[in-house]
């Protein structure tokens, strides 16, 4: 795992190595300085030698300085390289997410993607610049601060054999310990917000049942929920700091009094007051690093989930590929289904689509029809390889679909999907995702086609009308028509609609069907609709019941062979007949 | 690190208020209004006033006792300069003893407190939170509708995340810190000036320096942070927009440019988090090697005071007859370590002043939310189960006797029972939801009980308004509502909405299992009642092949089951209510043939013998209303019978023959 992340340093080779570099030389100066400032203070004792004493200080001076500079560079190097880790990061996971096919797609939800491109990202961030900075300098000043105090204090050092024992494993004991509370209480934490989110939401529904008094009571439920849980988790860390007190002050009793003896026996020829203090501060860093050390373990566990989240995504391989040696021109529009068969999930029982055998012609128009879960969706998009078919082959311009080059295919085979999104950005901008070099007559002349020309010029800002996110500024009709215009600017040769006139009326869907037919007869159309009235007169109408195509053949045909059409067929024109 | 553990809820679109709600914009760090920090105070007083305070005790005495060894290093130095000539260890230990005892018991007892203080802050500081959280949704609870039009959902979520957490970090942090820090400054002053000070002039030169240098770097970073915030919100936005359409990316072959357009907006912040956590981590060195320059000039100045034999001042001196003598070694040595807790004490502050601004921001829109002005309720007329007399008239009655009757008390202090029918008459009402855009004009309809009545009409027609002035999510402006002949200003809003069933467009179903959202309509009712509302709504089918039938566990709105069935159950919720009057919003989402047949037998048979309001998105539904109203801008253009509408070939007629589009 951590090998993939680390793919990710790149051009932050030089800023990730010079920050421990640093971090070690502010580490090596700090360590030093309390050794010097002993030696300070002995020279004082001794008297009268102001020059000593001056250089003495001169020389902390110069240290602190030499240690503040090595600290900043660190400081600056561990901000661009944690930075730009993250955005390289990011521009991969965002690079995966652009491989991903259809089916790679359904795996993740929308929103799982947007959290690990951001929260997850910081947090590893954050754990990143931890380990490169803190990571190296807390265990560095222990190892540094022991080495120091054994060759000022000898047998005084002895007193860490105690106390660095007491508080590492006492902290590493209650961080163990607090964590998987700690990851029960965020479950609580996020069922209580789904609690508020639910609530806050269905407002209208609460108010309408008058259930005010009721949500109170689970909401109190369930934040008490959180509360005793949360204060169980940090009445353990309460333990914290009273235990890191305690080694500190064992060693401010013990380090004074056993100094203070070897200092008295020897005279102040072993060791001098200057010491004393020295040892002190030496005993701070060293509690101090343990202290960082179990904070460390903490947040890089926290993140560790995370990171499993982002690798999760960079692990998954886009399952479908191009061939070898791609065909790079689609011969015409006409369709070939041969014993196509297909699951969404290899490992599922049934098929979503079963023995599917079509002919379309180049140029014909198919309408298709069929309950909700009847597989019509599944069916197109194998035509245009948004999924690779389970048994048979799928082809088109008579070359199996897995043989093309995709983004040929797909530039050839338009398809406006069922669940349509218009990005935020102008008219124009959103129309040229069709072809991003379209003049502006081509834009009007498929807007045309699409009947989507009126509304736009309406508006006055016409072309360059901004479109908000998701389209919400346009209505369910347009929308769907500003779709088809852009897919109709990719100068396909197969044009597939997933039922996307559902919100247009009836008047203009004809008129779009009119367009079709008489300007665009070369191309392949394939139309999804629930409308009978959308596809009847259409060259073929397939229907499709749970998975199969249980019949095709034009209106007439089906409505004198096929029970299933009827019905629907009688359904929805039942209030046209009642009328007369 | 804050985590938004919500993440950026979407503020979409809020259902029922035609001309879009708006989401409250909010600035980078707005300032909280005064009075906020008292508030605050006053209500953890309200709650933990005695256990707070305690613990703020306990945390003076223990900074008193953090602060406790640089005397007895001051002590245990001056014994040593004074034995080392000597080598006499004994005479030395019988000094140091009692000195070593003493600080033991200090110790022992600050360690001690500490403990309890902890174990008391969490107590006190969790179920401040818990009770802030109860008086944030019960005020949230009683606030109108109108409130949750115009705020953004994902704002008020905020409010039970982001604001509560920098509320928990002031009161179990910042607070107890500045409080402690100021202990601590004010103990370490007077041993300072107990001492010397002389060198305590050093050290507040020093200490003068460090702020300086805070108060630039801090600056800069301030200004980065915000910077940084704003880009890390355009990502999101972005992600968020290319992560929905993806598909559509996949299909026209966008991947690349969507990848050059995203490179874009993360170089961005690339550059800006860099330099946000350039001056966070310098922060860090230059506070810790001014402390060590500090050190340095406090040890020069002392030698410089020794050898120069510069006289001392200090109250030592003054009150042992010494003052004005030269500096001892031992209290330059004690200075050394009062100098790092010193500056460390004014560093903390430092730091905790960006925290605090943030918390009380958060608190203040926690107050915020509190203040809001609830749902007013003036109406004395409640509804009470009744018995019918022998002479046809009604009495009240104790027991659900399955007749109800508004009960309305007069004047002279007689009360008078009517009976609940379910007759709804709005006389020429005007609406507006903003002042001077009217919604509704002159709307005056009627509907007697057991009859249906459909509106129909464009989106941002007034169709959903309607419904909102019969339940009074919204109070007219002008004119008059009556409900059996009842002023329904006069009827208290809880007994007004139980007569009124809702089903809703957007179905919103609670976490728990099918049975516990279907009794959400009746909380008292048995499985059977349950049961048989899921029957006549159409729903026991599908629920019983459910894998847990009834018991089956929602989440996440009934992610699990597809549109259709979740309207099922939430008709089923309105048939165990079992209301007289019922308001339908169709759902606009299309749904295929069948399920949409299932939907509307379910409704159909919830309609009958109920007056019902339908919104209709689909013409089919409204054919056999008693009344359809076509509804243009605010104003009924077209009213009638399915068959005179078609007749008179308006509006209605081009709408139902497909010449127009609802949507």
């Amino acid at each position: 795992m951590f090998k993939k992340l680390l793919r990710c340093v790149r051009e932050n080779k030089r800023d990730t190595i010079l920050t421990p570099l640093f971090m070690v030389g502010e580490v090596g100066l700090e360590c030093t300085l309390p050794m010097i400032t002993g030696m300070l203070i002995d020279a004082i004792k001794a008297g009268t030698d102001m020059n000593l004493i001056l250089r003495y200080g001169l020389m902390l001076v110069l240290m602190a300085m030499g240690s503040m500079s090595c600290g900043i560079l660190s400081g600056w190097f561990a901000a661009s390289a944690g930075a730009g880790f993250a955005k390289n990061l990011r521009h991969d996971l965002f690079a995966k997410v652009q491989s991903f096919s259809f089916s790679n797609i359904d795996k993740f939800s929308t929103s799982s993607l947007v959290t690990r491109l951001t929260t997850d990202v910081t947090n590893v961030q954050m754990a990143f610049m931890m380990i490169i900075r803190t990571a190296v300098r807390s265990p560095l000043m222990l190892v540094f601060a022991i080495i120091m105090s054994i060759r000022m204090g000898g047998s005084v050092a002895l007193v860490f054999l105690v106390t660095v024992p007491i508080l590492g494993f006492g902290l590493f004991y209650i961080a163990k310990k607090a964590m998987p509370m700690f990851k029960a209480v965020f479950k609580k934490y996020d069922r209580l917000n789904n609690s508020v989110q639910e609530n806050v939401k269905g407002m209208r529904v609460v108010k309408s049942f008058v259930r005010e008094d009721y949500e109170q009571k689970k909401f109190a439920d369930a934040s008490e929920d959180v509360r005793n849980d949360f204060t169980r988790v940090e009445k353990l860390l309460a333990i914290n700091n009273p235990l890191m007190l305690l080694a500190m002050y064992i060693c401010m009793i013990l380090i004074p009094l056993l100094t203070a003896r070897i200092i008295i026996r020897s005279g102040g020829t072993t060791m001098d007051v200057g010491a004393l203090s020295t040892l002190i501060t030496y005993s701070m860093q060293i509690l101090m690093s343990l202290m960082m050390l179990s904070m460390i373990f903490v947040m890089i566990t926290i993140s560790g989930e995370a990171a499993r989240r982002i690798v999760e995504v960079l692990d998954t391989e886009p399952t479908l590929r191009n061939p070898a040696e791609p065909v790079t021109e689609v011969a015409d529009g006409s369709v070939d289904f041969e014993n196509v068969s297909f699951k969404y999930n290899p490992d599922a029982a049934a098929c979503a689509l079963a023995d599917v055998n079509l002919h379309i012609p180049s140029g014909a128009t198919v309408g298709i029809l069929g309950g909700t879960g009847s597989a019509k969706t599944t069916l197109i998009q194998l035509i245009s390889r948004l999924y690779d078919v389970t048994t048979g082959s799928v082809k088109v311009g008579g070359v199996d679909v897995r043989d093309y080059d995709m983004e040929v295919l797909r530039n050839k085979v338009a398809v406006v999907l069922q669940k349509n999104v218009l990005f935020s950005g102008t008219v124009a901008e959103n129309l040229r995702w069709g072809d991003p070099n379209a003049t502006d007559e081509e834009l009007v002349h498929a807007c045309r086609l699409a009947q989507a020309h009126d509304f736009i010029v309406a508006h006055p800002d016409g072309y360059d009308r901004f479109i908000e996110q998701g389209g919400a500024n346009v209505s369910g009709g347009q929308k769907q028509r500003l779709c088809i215009a852009r897919a109709l600017l990719k100068k396909p040769k197969i044009l597939i609609l997933d039922d996307s006139t559902s919100a247009v009326d009836t008047q203009t869907d004809a008129r779009i069907r009119r367009a079709f037919r008489e300007e665009l007869p070369n191309i392949t159309k394939l139309i999804i609709a629930q409308r009978v009235a959308s596809v009847q007169d259409a060259d073929i109408i397939l229907v499709m019941d749970n998975g199969r195509v249980v019949a095709q053949g034009t209106h007439e045909e089906l409505l004198a062979t096929n029970a299933i059409y009827r019905e629907v067929y009688t359904s929805q024109t039942k209030g046209g007949e009642d009328n007369g | 690190m804050a985590e938004n553990r919500t993440g950026s809820a979407p503020a979409g679109r809020t259902p029922g208020m035609g001309h879009g709600g708006r989401a409250m914009p909010r600035k980078d760090m707005p300032k909280a209004r005064k009075g906020t920090l008292p508030r605050v105070i006053r209500l953890l007083m309200e709650d933990y006033k005695w256990p707070f305070l305690l613990a703020m005790l306990f945390m003076s005495l223990y900074s008193l006792g953090n602060i406790s060894p640089s005397i007895f290093i001051e002590k245990i130095s001056s014994i040593i300069l004074r034995f080392v000539e000597t080598r006499d260890w004994a005479g030395a230990k019988a000094e140091l003893l009692p000195v070593m005892i003493v600080m033991v018991v200090i110790l022992v007892v600050t360690i001690v407190l500490n403990y309890f203080y902890a174990r008391l802050m969490a107590v006190i500081t969790q179920g401040f939170l818990d009770k802030m959280r109860k008086r944030m949704f019960n005020r949230m609870q009683r606030l109108p509708i109108k409130y949750f039009d115009a705020h953004g959902h994902g704002d008020i979520m905020s409010h039970y995340t982001n604001d509560i957490d920098t509320l928990r970090q002031l009161v179990s942090q910042s607070l107890p810190r500045i409080l402690q820090s100021g202990v601590m400054l004010v103990g370490l002053l007077g041993i300072m000036l107990w001492f010397s000070m002389n060198l305590m002039a050093v050290v507040l030169i020093g200490v003068f320096g460090m702020t300086f240098a805070v108060k630039h770097i801090g600056g800069k970073s301030a200004s980065n942070f915000i910077r940084q915030q704003k880009d890390i919100g355009k990502l999101e936005g972005f992600v968020e927009e290319q992560m929905n359409g993806q598909r559509v990316v996949k299909v026209f072959c966008h991947e690349a440019a969507s990848e050059r357009d995203f490179d874009k907006v993360n170089d961005e912040l690339c550059e800006s988090a860099t330099k946000a956590t350039r001056f966070a981590n310098i922060l860090g060195p230059v506070m810790n090697n001014i402390g060590n320059m500090l050190y340095v000039i406090i040890a020069i100045a002392g030698a410089a005071f020794i050898t120069l034999k510069t006289p001392n001042a200090s109250i030592h001196g003054l009150l042992s007859g010494t003052f004005g003598r030269v500096l001892e070694l031992s209290v330059v040595i004690s200075f050394l370590q009062i100098a790092k807790q010193f500056t460390g004490q004014v560093n903390g502050i430092a730091q905790q002043f960006n925290s605090i601004v943030m918390a009380l921001a958060g608190a203040d829109r926690i107050f915020r939310l509190m203040d809001e002005t609830p749902e007013q309720d003036d109406g004395d007329v409640t509804l009470v189960n009744a018995k019918e007399n022998p002479d046809g008239s009604l009495s009240e009655s104790d027991v659900r006797t399955g007749v109800w009757a508004w009960r309305e008390p007069q004047a002279d202090g007689s009360v008078r029972l009517t009976r609940l029918r379910g007759d709804v008459r709005l006389y020429d009402v005007d609406f507006s939801y903003v002042e001077g855009k009217k919604v509704l004009e002159d709307v005056t309809l009627w509907a007697e009980p057991g009859e249906k009545i459909a509106f129909v009409g464009a989106t941002g027609a007034g169709k959903t308004t309607i419904t909102n002035l019969i339940n009074r999510f919204y109070d007219i402006q002008d004119g008059k509502i009556r409900y059996d002949g009842i002023n329904i200003n006069r009827i208290r809003k809880p007994d007004l909405r139980r007569s009124l069933g809702v089903v809703l467009q957007e179905v919103n179903l609670f976490t728990g299992t099918v049975m516990d959202n279907i009794r959400y309509g009746k909380l008292d009712a048995t499985d059977d009642e349950c049961i048989r509302a899921a029957k006549l709504a159409n729903a026991h089918d599908f629920i019983s092949r459910l894998p847990q039938g009834y018991q089956t566990m929602l989440t996440s709105n009934g992610a699990n089951l597809s549109q259709g069935q979740r309207q099922l159950i939430s008709i089923a919720r309105a048939a165990v209510a079992d209301p007289p009057v019922m308001i339908l919003d169709e759902a606009t989402s299309s749904i295929d043939t069948r399920t949409e047949a299932l939907v509307q037998k379910g409704m159909d048979a919830l309609m009958h013998g109920r007056t019902v309001f339908v919104i209709a998105h689909r013409l089919s539904t409204v054919r056999d209303a008693e009344a359809i109203m076509v509804l243009d801008h605010g104003r009924i253009i077209e009213r009638g019978s399915h068959d005179d509408l078609i007749a008179q070939h308006g509006t209605y007629y081009k709408l139902y023959t497909g010449a127009f589009e609802l949507e």
